[in-house]
Formats: structure tokens, sequence, C-alpha cells
């Protein structure tokens, strides 16, 4: 059969996208873009973020949308030492989940610092938010060490 | 449920004050883009080299006898790998085709309007798809006797795409006698058309 | 509860297959064919698992379906999952009565793009996707917390990498392997703090194959067909923020619906790509090591073919029934980010 090798060719696969947000997705990224953070109460009244339609556990509808802080607790982290086209920064960065002041599920980021060494669970960030937003989840261009520069 | 089929089903969502009033992100842009370096695998490789050359291979099924264009590397009758490669000619005929009056995003260079068909090439057992041209579109029908437009010699390179299109070749029609599915054992494709 | 077994199993696995995925799969589902003397007029339902997103191109999926015979028309269905998925689909088509035997294959060819970054869109497309958050970052973000909790330790995670890597010794499909100190493991850097290099699994591409038959069959074709005792799956919940990553229900509830633990377990083929989810896993299983053999062919972790992985861990249990080597395994796929889907079987010799 054919002995010859194989060929290759450079392939993109590329769609260009535009979701509908609907009023639960559309408020958590109308507060982005206004320089905030929201998520949903839950029936047991812990708070969801980012916010959801259904509650996970019981499939009850959520509607109550509330504000929380745009800073909050690591409460888990991992360097990212070589990052990877399209990820939030060219140098390396800590990815996070972050529990926002007044939230009770961690929403998940990048933490722009030094080195490894400069993260631990449990230490305080907040957010740097974009001068130019447009409602999206990258409005938020990371979270910095809160002891930054305060 | 409601009387009114339009109304939402899910009840209202309560904004915090800071959101009441403000005018509403209703979508947002979410592209998506993967990169990759694909390989054609080998029998794939023999037929785009053979096109560079402007060749056409098909593959021989071990079991039924059919020929079947572009070569994959098993034939779908026999479940078998390919063990014969054949050489078609670059001749055939429109099996069906469809008439588009609308563009395509990123196709500027087809004219409007275009006809793709598809073409069963003389010795194959199954058609593929291409553009058919130098005629005009109310013209083209079943039967349409056609032959590859090869690009440029300095254009060609291991790509199907070295056949720019279809055209008439002036001979008379095929007059096309079933449309039976190639898995009929025994059958040579021959059997699938007859001259007019 | 009609008996149905897995009567044959057949795998290949290498870095780079530069074949096409028919190319690649054919000798996969030929080898099983030929193990039972099974042809295509024979296999009353063909079934298999892959994604298009894995190799870039349009139908790389569906076309290897060429390499069953398909003409004339067979009866065929796929899922855009694990081939573990594809064989339930099949084990219930079985239960039907709707067929005796089935054809059932899963395989990826992740080569030609970066599977880490084809995973990053299985998340949340407003919130989590367009940070692109890798599937390595992801997994990281799970092992801190089993870490910071006390649930693992770095020198738990390269145990588990070295028993991986000794046993993959023994496995000619096995892409990682090798006689490996823990310490000498625990001194190479971090590759995605807190995880090393030998915490993440060996990409492959490959595929697997698996025919089940019912009763008649099954002893007509194979010496010692495992039987497959029982067989469920269920998912965890979308919303990453929201899960416990220190668990796993979906594996402790299918676990035990199945009753896992009600008899002794020989060997565990557990489909954890990563060295922390093995200690996940082990734990929602019920498992005991010291009586159980955990992933005796190395595991995902040191072969992982995407779409390929769980079909191969029931295959890799079911061939060590077939050889007398054990009695009774349970085999345990999974799909998503943090373990949020998985599937477990129990076979018995």
């Amino acid at each position: 059969m054919p002995d010859e090798g194989v060929l290759h060719a450079d392939v993109t696969l590329e769609y260009p996208f535009t979701r509908s947000t609907g009023p639960v997705v559309g408020a958590f990224l109308t507060a982005l873009r206004e320089g905030f953070v929201v998520g949903i109460e839950r029936p047991d009244g812990t708070v969801l973020v980012p916010p959801c339609e259904y509650d996970p556990a019981t499939a009850a509808p959520l509607t109550e949308v509330v504000e929380v802080g745009d800073a909050g607790v690591v409460t888990s982290w991992c360097w990212n030492g070589e990052p990877r086209k399209g990820q939030p920064f060219d140098a390396p960065y800590a990815w996070a989940l972050i529990r926002l002041d007044g939230a009770d599920t961690p929403l998940l980021h990048a933490v722009r610092a030094s080195g490894p060494d400069a993260l631990a669970t449990g230490m305080r960030v907040r957010a740097v938010w974009r001068a130019e937003r447009e409602g999206h989840i990258c409005d938020i261009e990371c979270f910095v060490p809160e002891a930054e520069g305060g | 449920m409601t009387d009114d089929p339009l109304a939402p089903v899910a009840p209202p969502v309560q904004l915090p004050p800071r959101l009441q009033g403000v005018e509403a992100v209703q979508s947002v842009r979410t592209p998506f883009r993967l990169e990759y370096h694909a390989s054609s695998g080998q029998h794939m490789a023999a037929f785009l080299r053979a096109m560079k050359q402007k060749q056409i291979l098909g593959e021989r099924c071990p079991t039924t006898g059919q020929v079947f264009v572009p070569p994959r590397g098993v034939t779908p009758t026999s479940g078998l790998e390919t063990t014969e490669l054949v050489e078609l000619p670059d001749t055939g005929y429109v099996e069906s085709f469809c008439i588009t009056r609308v563009p395509i995003p990123g196709r500027d260079d087809l004219e409007l309007p275009y006809v793709s068909a598809w073409v069963v090439l003389d010795g194959a057992s199954v058609g593929f798809i291409g553009l058919v041209a130098g005629i005009p579109a109310d013209e083209v029908r079943l039967g349409l006797r056609v032959k590859a437009v090869w690009r440029p010699d300095e254009e060609l390179r291991e790509t199907a795409d070295n056949i720019h299109h279809w055209a008439p070749t002036g001979e008379a029609d095929v007059r096309i006698a079933s449309y039976e599915l190639i898995g009929a054992p025994g059958r040579p494709p021959a059997e699938r058309q007859v001259r007019a | 509860m009609i008996d149905v077994a897995v009567v044959a199993y057949a795998a290949r696995q290498q870095p780079v297959f530069d074949e096409n995925e028919i190319e690649m799969m054919a000798p996969v589902i030929e080898d099983v064919r030929v193990a039972t003397g099974l042809g295509p007029d024979d296999l009353d339902f063909t079934c298999s698992g892959s994604s298009d997103f894995l190799a870039g191109a349009a139908f790389s999926f569906v076309m290897t379906v060429d390499a069953t015979r398909p003409v004339p028309p067979i009866v065929e269905s796929h899922v855009e999952m694990d081939g573990a998925w594809a064989l339930y689909e099949a084990w219930v088509k079985l239960q039907l009565g709707e067929a005796k035997t089935a054809l059932i294959y899963g395989y990826g060819k992740s080569s030609p793009g970066s599977l880490r970054d084809v995973l990053a869109t299985q998340l949340d497309p407003y919130a989590a996707g367009p940070l692109k958050a890798d599937a390595f970052g992801i997994a990281g973000l799970q092992a801190r917390y089993m870490l910071d909790a006390g649930d693992v330790t770095e020198a738990r995670m390269a145990e588990i990498a070295a028993r991986s890597m000794a046993s993959a010794e023994s496995n000619p499909l096995s892409i990682r392997k090798g006689t490996r100190r823990v310490e000498e493991l625990l001194a190479e850097p971090y590759l995605h703090d807190p995880l090393r290099a030998h915490d993440v699994p060996a990409r492959a591409d490959g595929g697997a194959a698996v025919i089940l038959a019912t009763r008649e069959v099954a002893e007509r074709v194979c010496e010692r067909p495992a039987w497959v005792r029982g067989i469920d799956h269920r998912m965890d919940i979308h919303h990453l923020g929201a899960r416990d990553p220190r668990r796993a229900p979906s594996a402790a509830i299918a676990a035990q619906a199945l009753a896992v633990t009600a008899d002794k377990i020989d060997v565990a083929e557990l489909d954890a790509p990563f060295t922390h989810q093995e200690a996940l896993l082990a734990t929602e299983l019920g498992l005991d090591s010291e009586a159980t053999t955990i992933n005796p062919s190395g595991g995902s972790l040191c072969g992982h073919v995407m779409m390929g992985a769980g079909l191969t861990r029931i295959g890799e249990a079911a061939a060590r029934i077939h050889r007398g080597e054990a009695d009774r395994a349970v085999a345990h796929a999974t799909s998503g980010p943090w373990l949020q889907q998985n599937l477990v079987a129990v076979m018995e010799g």
C-alpha cells in the first residue's frame, strides 16, 4: 500500500458565536459591565456566584439576584507557568477559585502574582477592572493580592 | 400554565438596586477557535499526491469489486483494509445537482447562481460533490456528461481543489437506469448507467 | 436481567498515529471479530464513542463506521462520549432483547490538536469558557482542594504514579512506564503547581473495541466470558463552584447501585487521568487497596486515549477475567471536569 509519508495541513476551526444571555446570566454580565459582581440566592439562603437559573440541588427556579463584593478569598489555586494561546496572560499566573465577599461559591478566574510563592489558600485577592467593559467575564482583567496597593 | 403561549415560563428575576433601570446586556460574544495540525492518513496522502499529477485515485473493494473515491483505507462494502488503488479518468456524469442563488460567507469567488453537482466518475461506484460550470444553470440536467477543468499546472498542489470545476463535454447524456444502493453484491458499476 | 458478557477486547495506543481514524481503528475492530469469529453479519448492533473536536475534522468520528462494513445497512448508533457510554447503550439494547451481539468501539486521535485546550470548551460558556482554562489547570485546582484538606498528599500521588508506571511495564499499550521511586518523583519540578508531570495523563492516540454478547453466543465464542453483573452511570452538576471538589457523588451513587463492595473485588480498572483522582475514586467506590489490585494495566494515567480510556478500562478488566487472572472486577469511566460524570460496571467470570 502507499509507502510515502502522510501529509499534514494546518486547520483552524473557528465560529463567531454570539450567545443570548437571558435575564439571569444577563444580570451577571450587565453588573460586570457596570463594574460590580452579582450572584443569586438559593432557597437555603446561600448565594451562588456566578448566578444560574435553577438551583443545582433542587431544580427550584432562582430569582433573587444580589450584589456581592469584588474582593474575596482564594479557596484553591493552580500555577500556570506556561500560559497557552488565548489564556488571560502571556506571562505565568495562577488559576484560582475565589469566594467573593457575600458569595458562598467560588468564581474561577486568573490571579496575577509574582510566582507560586505569592499564592496561598485563604489569601485575600481583589478584582482589577478593565477601563472599558462590555459585559463579559474578562471585564475583570484578573485578581491580585489585596495586599498589593490596597 | 397561563393561556398566553408567549408568556415567560420562569418567574421574573428580582434585580438588586444597582441594576434596576440599567440597560441589560442581552448577548455576549463567545468566539470559538481551535487550531489543529491535521494529518491525512496514508490513503488520502496517496490520493492527494496523485491529484498533484492530475490523477484521480480510487480504491477497489476486495469483496464486491466496487470502486470508491476518494480512498479512505477501508471500503464500506467489505469492512476490510484496502489493497488495491485504481486510477480513474477525469470524466463522468452528473447524478444529481442543486442550483444555489445565495452567497456563502468566505466564498466571494463563487458567481451566482452556482451549481453543485454529485459527480460520478466513469468506473466509480460512488459520486462526490463538485462545481459544474461552463453551462447556464438552467441547462444542467441529470446524466450530463462532464470533464474536470484543472487549475493551471503551476497552481497544482496536493489538494482536491486542483479541480476547479466540471464542464460539459458535449457528448450525449447518460441515461441513468436506477439509483440502486451500492451494496448490491456482484453488481459492477457499469450497470448504474445506460447510454442514451 | 439478561446475561450479557464482554467476549472480546482489543486496543491500540501510541503517542501519535499518523494514519486516519479508519486506518487506526480497522485493525482493532478486525481483532475482536477474529477473536470471536463473529463477522459483520453476526453483529446485531454497532455503537461507538468519539468526537470530531479531537482531530478538528468533520466526520472524523463517523467515517470510522466504514470499518464495520456498513453496506448493506447495519443497525448503528454513536455517542459523543467515551466508548464506555456506547457500551452502556449496547448493553441496554441487549437487555431489551433487540440484539444478541454488539460491537462497541471508542477512540480518539487528539494529536492534531491540543487536547487540553479542546477540553476547555466543556466549561460554562459565559463565565469560565472565555478564560480558556485548560484541563490541567482545572484538575490542579481540584488537587489543591484535596491536598489542603488532607484527603491526599503529594507523596501519595507520587506513589500512585510509581505503582501505575510499574504496572504499565507489562502492558504493551502503555505510553508511560518504568521503575521510579517516590522520592525521585517528588524531586521533580511542578508542571502546574501542585501537579507534577507524573500526576497528569500520558496523552495517546488510539482506541479500543469490545464485543458484547448474550449467553447463547457468549458461551460459544469465548472460553471464559466476563459477565456484566451490573452497569450504572450518573452525572453531577455543571456549576463548578457549586460542586464539592473533594467528592464524586455520581461515582459513589453508581457504585452503591451496583453493590460494588458486596463481594471481593480482585481488580479495579479506574479511569483516573490524574493521580489525585484515583485516590478520590477509590474512596467513593469503597475500594480496599489491600484486597483489590487497582489499575494493573497502568490505568489512564499511563496511556490516555480521549473518548477511549473508559472503554479501555472495561476491556482491561474483562481481559483479566478472560485470562483467569480475576473472578470479579470493577471498571470505571469518567467524563467532564473534576469527575463530573461517572460510569461503573461490575463483571464476573
